[in-house]
């Protein structure tokens, strides 16, 4: 038996349940709440402000610093430590990266852009749950950018391909209902900069072949727009009753 | 902040006029709202004006400490996010973050709002641990009484994961409820030039000279007392404080 019915009874490409709002956290300068099936995240963008200490600022632009962190009670298990750990520490850092290319900070040199994303509950795909929102908070501050940035996980469960996987797909052979043929599953990971279909995060963890990998890679892509038109709608929520200045 | 801002607080709290046009002793609109997060075991979202924290309760199971043998333990812990306020930096907890979650913790320890005897599974071996943590989202003044209420809503809302042969099952709850007999509120009552006011937002709360927080349980009790801010207080004070916090405790309580 191949993967072909999900277990939540999703179909292969199809998302689990979204809902996303720019403008959650009156205090920051931008900011956006995401939520694909229980996993949210809540991003919040600080800046362009001074950044310190000095050596570290960049007389040429302005530095864009991510911070991803799991709020404590927001893990399948166990309580989560709070403070950064490895994981975090990681996905902080290929988040930034991930969202770097669509963004332009050549107008703030010396400054720093803050992006703080936390997870209030967490279902897999965390990571990017947290760029999607992220992204949406970077253009509700006004920052300049190119692009948004979406992102969504594609992977392969049982010889199919799938996206947005859930905890239960992740650690597929374990919760299985039907026989298993092939118990390797490639959990991937993806962002992109929906315009131009250029990929700006790419992780992978499990088994997969070079021909699965590029046909997953495709398969990500109209997932990607689903994704982009849930972004833009919500941006355009935020501003669409504010006329002539008006409230 | 700004001095003539400042001076503006004072000077209007003289003639008994706030920044957003309430009365002194009034508190900012409340929302309440449970089961925000799925992986905890009880969770809630309290909105207060702009002010928003969310605390989440996660259990596990121990070994009892050696002198409470048959007692299972709590622990509140407070982290205010960098994402929250542009005042707050990551990195370990704050001494504000410290106080928040002490003074939360020492109203539900000392009310006993918790029977502790009832979180223990095999004495002498096996305790429930319940781990409350208090998240800020946004901070706009009185966290401590946000992150109070924030707490006692969680604890209300949590119940015990599934437990059998020695292993916790986090996906599959039961329905039984956490026990919590009493609902310990903080409310601080703030103290700016001479005159005395509840749920400051931050600009207020920039201007405090001094604060006293006063825990009290459904009986008018007070369980705990924390006090702040650099002025001293006098008896007199201390006495409408305490009043004040009792009157403040007993309307809140009606949105648990």
């Amino acid at each position: 038996m191949t993967y072909t019915k999900r277990l939540d009874g999703r179909k292969h490409d199809e998302l689990r349940e979204t809902e996303a709002k720019v403008g959650v956290i009156k205090r920051a300068t931008g900011s956006a709440k995401f939520r694909m099936g229980n996993t949210t995240a809540l991003a919040a963008v600080y800046g362009p402000r001074e950044l310190h200490p000095r050596f570290l600022q960049d007389p040429e632009k302005g530095r864009l610093r991510c911070n991803y962190n799991m709020m404590p009670f927001s893990g399948m298990g166990d309580r989560v430590r709070p403070g950064a750990n490895r994981r975090a520490k990681e996905i902080s850092m290929v988040t930034t990266k991930a969202l770097l290319p669509a963004v332009d900070l050549k107008d703030y040199p010396n400054a720093v852009v803050d992006v703080f994303i936390e997870l209030p509950q967490t279902d897999a795909g965390s990571r990017c749950v947290g760029i999607v929102a992220a992204s949406m908070a970077l253009a509700d501050a006004g920052i300049p950018m190119k692009d948004l940035v979406c992102a969504v996980a594609v992977g392969k469960v049982d010889k199919s391909i799938v996206i947005d996987l859930d905890y239960e797909e992740e650690q597929y052979p374990k919760y299985a209902t039907t026989k298993v043929d092939d118990e390797e599953v490639a959990d991937i990971p993806i962002a992109m900069i929906p315009s131009t279909g250029e990929i700006t995060l790419l992780q992978l963890d499990g088994d997969i072949s070079k021909e699965d990998l590029i046909k997953a890679l495709k398969f990500a892509k109209p997932a990607m727009e689903k994704i982009y038109e849930i972004q833009k709608k919500a941006l355009k929520e935020k501003y669409s009753d504010l006329k002539g200045g008006k409230k | 902040m700004n001095l003539q801002i400042q001076n503006h607080i004072k000077q209007s709290l003289d003639q008994q006029a706030r920044v957003d046009g309430r009365k002194l002793d009034e508190f900012r609109d409340l929302t309440i709202e449970k089961g925000v997060s799925q992986t905890a075991e009880g969770s809630a979202r309290v909105i207060l004006g702009e002010t928003e924290v969310i605390a989440g309760v996660k259990m596990s199971v121990g070994e009892p400490y050696p002198d409470t043998p048959e007692d299972g333990s709590l622990m509140v812990g407070a982290e205010l996010l960098p994402m929250s306020s542009p005042n707050f930096e990551p990195g370990p907890p704050s001494i504000w973050a410290i106080e928040i979650a002490r003074v939360v913790d020492r109203g539900i320890r000392e009310s006993k709002a918790i029977d502790t005897k009832k979180l223990c599974i095999k004495k002498g071996e096996k305790i429930w641990l319940v781990a409350v943590d208090i998240i800020t989202i946004n901070d706009d003044g009185n966290l401590l009484d946000a992150a109070g209420i924030a707490t006692l809503a969680a604890l209300q809302d949590a119940v015990f994961p599934t437990y059998v042969d020695g292993e916790i099952d986090y996906k599959k709850k039961t329905k039984t409820k956490l026990p919590l007999s009493k609902l310990p509120i903080p409310v601080t009552v703030y103290k700016i030039g001479d005159n005395l006011l509840v749920d400051p937002v931050s600009e207020e709360e920039e201007s405090v000279d001094a604060r006293l927080t006063v825990t009290t349980t459904e009986k008018g009790q007070i369980c705990a007392m924390q006090k702040g801010g650099d002025a001293p207080l006098t008896i007199e004070e201390i006495d409408k404080m305490c009043t004040l916090a009792q009157k403040r405790a007993s309307e809140l309580r009606k949105k648990l």
